[in-house]
């Protein structure tokens, strides 16, 4: 198993906090992640995981706290500043528009345009479609035509496309809320190996899963998050066991036994 | 079987059963209202709607009665076609008719000439000094309201978050108040010769077309438009997408405020005149042409070119229900009816696709 520890940081958040008026959904996270590392958030339904998430990709604004991207401290503002950064991010209730089609989905926001004119910039649509046939082509999924809107699309179709755009765009971390949750077994396989691919690249992702088997099988570290606070880092290597990690989740182990490993 | 350019991972996709663009389905709707007239013209008056029955005209149309169709539907054609970006949004404004109200009266008191002929003052002169202005000056005030009374509904939605029903009911009311109040009442007349050629003739009509050819093009082509199907398609994936929902929201509503303002410039330059109830009822007319024109209320689907041939099938109705001699009751009756049909029959589409999910 790599080690990480001396691995160039690319993500760093300390004492982030999130409050919902009186709900602490998030309280004091201290999270690492470095290059190349695939680590793998887990816990229970409300324990915080997505807040987490919704913090780092300032689709909400955190309570409190730092978030250190590259050695440089951030205040982002909206989710485009963190993607403008290189934070990606595949969402756990799909950020994608129904009626459009696969290259106008994987290209929202950040349109190619042919010729700069503000809000009535011209559209490069052909640039867009080619650059999504060949981020798709990659990814190994079936979609008969990317020209259609995306409404009449499979769930793991519509789950590719979303994860094909944080693909398609060179990310220095990639973020995924339960990519897989609603996939078949063949779909799932596909998203797993996007994430393999990634590994092979040497990008950082996060995923968020409840999937012990696909964890143990991609990730390289398993953050346990218990009542909106970190409870447990734990590097797969071969004494770490499923059962350990259900036993953090449920509140069964505590913390103390292994120390921060970061 | 045609193997598609755009399928990817083997699966095959015939382009020739390709679903039909929806615009199809409103020309044929189109077609059939036509078919409809003509067989009840055929049946009760020995005539026919559009075509040249008698050889009394040199083509095979009638197109003096055309010409009355395109021209009766253009000019709140031109508010529909603001309209249609708004209900794509997935937004609504009611407030259109009113604008058109108070934009025909201030334009309309910029327009004015101080002599009707040599030596007789007009008697509607609104102020003694301002009189026989360059035509721009009448063309910019009253954009400038549009766009004032459009930017106002786009903030008041972006920001204060209330519905766009509410934030357009009260600018309907507010501008027929403002357009009331502008000349306490009085109707404003006698433009310049320049200001009454804006909408002189078919000008109406050569105005809707190339103000539907140009959003056409800026819907399918910019990123404006894309972003505009997208909010009202999913308001919130376009907002974590980094799309700036606000700003667009005020630039659509404002663009809707401005098409008000010119189908305000060229009715009053047709009519010759102002008056505070100009425009009472058009946003309905123009919602109407919208949803007929196939654009879905829910947002995100809907084009230019389906409200455009929604505008028309609308003028076949009216034309139609004259051409048999029926009362204009019954015109109104049965566009109720077909409003609400189209909007049924949009939700039924909806369902449908969901279904397949
Ligand atoms: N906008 C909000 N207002 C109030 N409470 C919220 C809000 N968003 C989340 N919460 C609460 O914060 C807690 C953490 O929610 P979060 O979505 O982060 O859970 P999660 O770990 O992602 O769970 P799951 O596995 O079900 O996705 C929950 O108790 C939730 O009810
Ligand atoms: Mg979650």
């Amino acid at each position: 198993m790599l080690d990480y520890t001396n691995a160039e940081v690319v993500l760093e958040t300390r004492d982030l906090t999130k409050h919902y008026g009186g709900v602490h959904a998030l309280e004091g996270a201290n999270f690492k992640i470095h290059k190349g590392e695939h680590v793998a958030i887990m816990g229970d339904n409300g324990a915080g995981k997505s807040t987490f998430v919704r913090q780092i990709t300032a689709v909400e604004q955190r309570t409190r706290g730092d978030i250190i991207l590259n050695g440089q401290p951030t205040q982002f503002d909206s989710p485009i500043e963190a993607r403008e950064a290189g934070i990606e991010t595949v969402f756990q209730n799909l950020a994608l528009a129904d009626d459009l089609d696969v290259p106008s989905n994987l290209f929202l926001g950040r349109e190619k345009v042919k010729f700069k004119l503000g809000p009535f910039s011209i559209l490069d649509n052909k640039a867009m479609r080619e650059a999504t046939m060949a981020g798709l082509v990659k990814t190994g999924v079936k979609i008969p035509n990317i020209l259609n809107s995306i409404q009449n699309m499979s769930g793991g179709q519509r789950q590719c496309v979303a994860i094909a755009r944080t693909a398609a765009f060179h990310s220095k971390l990639t973020i995924m809320d339960e990519p897989t949750a609603a996939l078949g077994v063949q779909e799932t396989a596909q998203v797993e190996n996007i994430i393999r691919t990634l590994k092979e690249q040497q990008e950082p992702v996060i995923l968020i899963s409840h999937n012990m088997r696909q964890v143990f099988d991609l990730m390289d570290r398993i953050v346990v998050f218990r009542r909106g606070r970190i409870c447990a880092n734990l590097t797969i290597d071969g004494s770490i066991k499923p059962e350990d990690v259900v036993a953090y989740i449920t509140g069964a182990k505590t913390g103390e036994e292994f120390p921060e490993a970061m | 079987m045609s193997q598609s350019s755009h399928g990817i991972g083997g699966l095959t996709f015939d382009e020739k059963k390709k679903a039909r663009a929806p615009e199809w389905n409103v020309f044929f709707a189109l077609l059939l209202i036509v078919g409809i007239f003509e067989g009840l013209g055929a049946l009760l008056m020995g005539q026919s709607l559009l075509f040249d029955s008698a050889d009394r005209f040199d083509s095979i149309f009638n197109e003096a009665r055309l010409k009355i169709i395109i021209l009766q539907v253009a000019i709140i054609g031109i508010i529909a076609l603001g309209s249609t970006q708004v209900i794509i949004l997935g937004g609504i404004d009611l407030s259109p008719g009113s604008i058109v109200g108070v934009t025909a009266m201030i334009a309309m008191s910029f327009a004015q000439v101080a002599e009707i002929s040599a030596g007789v003052v007009n008697p509607k002169l609104m102020w003694a000094g301002i009189s026989d202005l360059p035509v721009i000056v009448p063309i910019v005030i009253g954009l400038a309201v549009g766009i004032a009374a459009g930017a106002i509904n786009g903030l008041l939605i972006a920001y204060t978050r209330i519905p766009p029903f509410i934030a357009t009911l009260g600018m309907m009311v507010f501008a027929r108040g403002a357009a009331k109040w502008w000349s306490k009442g009085q109707p404003i007349s006698f433009p310049t010769d320049s200001y009454a050629a804006l909408g002189a003739g078919m000008m109406p009509v050569f105005i809707f077309i190339a103000l539907a050819i140009l959003f056409h093009l800026i819907l399918k082509y910019t990123v404006y438009g894309k972003h505009t199907y997208a909010i009202g398609s999913n308001e919130q994936a376009s907002r974590m997408s980094g799309i700036k929902v606000e700003h667009h929201k005020v630039l659509v509503y404002t663009i809707a405020g401005a098409l008000a303002a010119l189908a305000a410039i060229v009715l009053s330059s047709k009519n010759l005149t102002a008056q505070a109830g100009m425009g009472v009822m058009y946003e309905l007319d123009a919602i109407a042409m919208t949803v007929i024109g196939g654009v879905s209320l829910s947002g995100g689907r809907g084009s230019i070119l389906g409200t455009v041939l929604g505008s028309l099938i609308f003028g076949v109705i009216i034309s139609g229900f004259t051409f048999l001699k029926l009362d204009a009751y019954y015109q109104e009756m049965v566009k109720g009816i077909i409003i609400v049909g189209a909007v049924v029959l949009d939700q039924y589409r909806q369902k449908r696709n969901a279904s397949r999910m």
